[in-house]
């Protein structure tokens, strides 16, 4: 262990002053919003109309409660929570992700025209494919018969409009800002060919489609729970790997290549990944909107734009916000349950617009 | 010789750009590459770390085609410098410690510090290590870029314009810490440069670029008041203050009359 307090030692030593202390605010900062995470999943988890306390929710992930309390903690609320932070994570490193690349801070799923493409994916099997149908239950006026097909088929959506934004990007004429406009474009083009099929569809599918755009966490179960954290898990290494690089383009394209920045590589698969987990997650759970601006925008704030920190703080805070979101949905007029992607859209929308008028920069 | 070219092309869709260029470069030399606008300079040095790739023609550092090698690879031995420098929300230290980006695996070591410190005593910019680059000046700016470049421990450091947007002070300060680089360190490094005075004062050895072929070669002896006319397209004169040549446009009509200056 002696060599290690050397390396520790040496390291400190070429350190400058106040470099270690700069660094450990940065550290703190993201443990303090894990810590919060957790109390609010607690909070998310007990809040409800079922009057568990805290104590008996803390009890029951333990393995401790009783049998009742287990069924709603592990198969209701818990699921639930646990989408809400990794859904969040997703969308906010893609957002981080995707304005680093792009340069611009305006780039988000959303933005970008990815989540519309899902939606209209979603529309297309439920209208052709009969996948929705309306249904009866205590829970939702609106059930999708076979919820893997419209995923399926959302995800398809959303790989289009991924494979244009990244034919846009592949190019090197494309500036930033008109692959932004180009997202907007693409977004439009495809919000419309949903209304077209809603226009042909019978009013039962025409509820499915719409039902099935408002974003909403607790549609994941435990298998779709864990795809999704598995591929926002290995985008995050992957993110995380390149933290450098995101920083280097930070720079200037060319300052980048003089680092030894691969920079065609890094945007392609950047921009690869980034599509892909927001894609997987709006494939599952609907649109969610804002969370891949705001979160990102947010840390940006508090930690600064260096990637090191940036990524790992991008990802806390969306997962936070997400979870915060829809556990404001579901108690501020409880028991109706409002779906987590109007009130992002509605906390997100004012951040943009402060973004603008601030004159933006990264 | 640490760098060879030889005989590089480059066009853009629209134009050729550079045809047959080649010149060799020793270490512990300060080049200057010079020109009118347009004549294809920035390219020329784009083209010696591969952020361009010409059409034809190859690059050798010490050894070795760069284009044989990984941009990585080529960073770890041609440091460079851009003309235009963004300045994120990033502290000095940090900007300087993405120099060691093509030596780091997956995280710094304590020799990535150390390196990243050490260039900022060169350049008496301790002082400055956790300020950020948005609070610079312009000149703190192009120190700072230079210190990035130096951390990286290159062979061969690229120039583009470093001098254009700094002042008087400024602009003497940074050229003589590049000669003093490429002295202490034993480096080649290739400066590409408008003002032709401070090449005059500082470069070994010259470059003229015309249209995108080498005009002319070699020490200040090329520097002759013909060779400049012709590259920059208007009549000149070189006259001397004390050691020092200084390049003297002269508009038409206007008589020449040497200034036999100096003490």
């Amino acid at each position: 262990m002696k060599w290690v307090k050397n390396l520790m030692k040496s390291r400190k030593e070429s350190l400058p002053a106040g470099y270690r202390e700069y660094t450990q605010r940065k550290v703190a900062v993201i443990i303090l919003l894990v810590v919060l995470s957790c109390f609010l999943a607690v909070y998310a988890i007990n809040a409800g109309s079922a009057g568990l306390s805290s104590r008996e929710v803390l009890l029951t992930l333990l393995g401790k409660g009783e049998e009742r309390w287990r069924m709603i903690v592990w198969n209701i609320r818990l699921p639930r929570v646990l989408a809400a932070l990794v859904a969040g994570m997703a969308l906010s490193l893609a957002g981080c992700v995707m304005q680093n690349i792009l340069r611009n801070p305006l780039a988000s799923s959303f933005t970008l025209g990815i989540s519309q493409g899902a939606a209209f994916g979603a529309a297309l099997a439920i209208l052709l494919l009969g996948a929705g149908s309306t249904g009866s239950t205590a829970a939702d006026a609106v059930i999708i018969n076979s919820p893997y097909l419209v995923s399926f088929s959302a995800f398809l959506g959303a790989m289009a409009s991924m494979t244009v934004v990244l034919a846009l990007a592949a190019r090197r004429d494309v500036s930033p800002e008109a692959m932004v406009l180009g997202g907007v474009a693409l977004g439009s083009l495809f919000s419309a060919a949903t209304v077209i099929l809603q226009y042909f569809a019978q009013d039962v599918q025409v509820a499915a489609m719409v039902f099935w755009t408002f974003g909403d966490v607790g549609r994941a179960s435990w298998r779709e729970l864990t795809l999704m954290a598995v591929t926002t898990g290995v985008a995050f290494l992957y993110f995380f790997f390149n933290r450098w690089n995101y920083n280097a383009l930070d720079g200037g394209e060319e300052t980048a290549r003089g680092l030894g920045v691969e920079v065609e590589k890094v945007r392609l698969f950047g921009m690869l990944l980034a599509s892909f987990i927001s894609a997987v997650v709006v494939s599952f759970l609907g649109i969610i909107g804002f969370i891949g601006l705001v979160g990102p925008h947010i840390s940006r704030r508090l930690i600064g734009s260096d990637h090191r920190f940036l990524l790992p703080s991008a990802a806390v805070m969306g997962g936070f916000l997400l979870l915060a979101a829809d556990t404001f949905g579901r108690t501020v007029m409880a028991p109706v349950v409002l779906p987590v992607g109007a009130v992002t859209s509605f906390m997100g929308a004012p951040l943009f617009l402060y973004l603008l008028l601030r004159g933006y920069r990264r | 010789m640490i760098l060879k070219v030889n005989g590089i092309e480059f066009s853009y869709p629209s134009r050729p750009v550079l045809q047959g260029v080649r010149f060799q470069v020793n270490r512990g030399e300060f080049f200057a590459i010079l020109g009118n606008n347009g004549a294809g300079k920035s390219t020329l040095l784009k083209c010696l770390n591969r952020i361009l790739k010409p059409t034809s023609g190859a690059v050798y550092i010490g050894e070795r085609d760069i284009f044989s090698l990984r941009q990585r690879e080529v960073a770890r031995q041609v440091g460079y410098v851009a003309q235009r420098q963004e300045r994120p929300r990033m502290t000095v230290f940090d900007a300087v410690l993405l120099g060691r980006r093509p030596h780091m695996k997956w995280s710094l070591t304590s020799a990535d510090t150390r390196a990243a410190r050490q260039a900022l005593q060169l350049l008496e910019l301790e002082d400055y290590a956790m300020r950020f680059l948005d609070e610079l000046s312009g000149g703190e700016l192009q120190k700072v870029v230079l210190a990035r470049a130096i951390a990286q421990e290159p062979e061969v450091l690229l120039l583009d314009e470093p001098t254009s947007n700094l002042d008087l002070k400024n602009q003497v300060e940074v050229l003589q810490l590049v000669r003093r680089i490429a002295r202490e360190k034993n480096i080649a490094v290739i400066v590409v440069i408008h003002d032709l005075n401070l090449a005059l004062r500082y470069a070994d050895r010259f470059l003229l670029l015309k249209d995108g072929t080498v005009f002319a070669l070699g020490g200040r002896e090329i520097m002759t008041p013909a060779n400049i006319s012709a590259v920059y397209g208007l009549p000149v004169e070189v006259v001397w203050l004390g050691k020092q040549p200084v390049v003297v446009p002269v508009e038409e009509g206007e008589k020449s009359a040497p200034v036999a200056a100096g003490r």
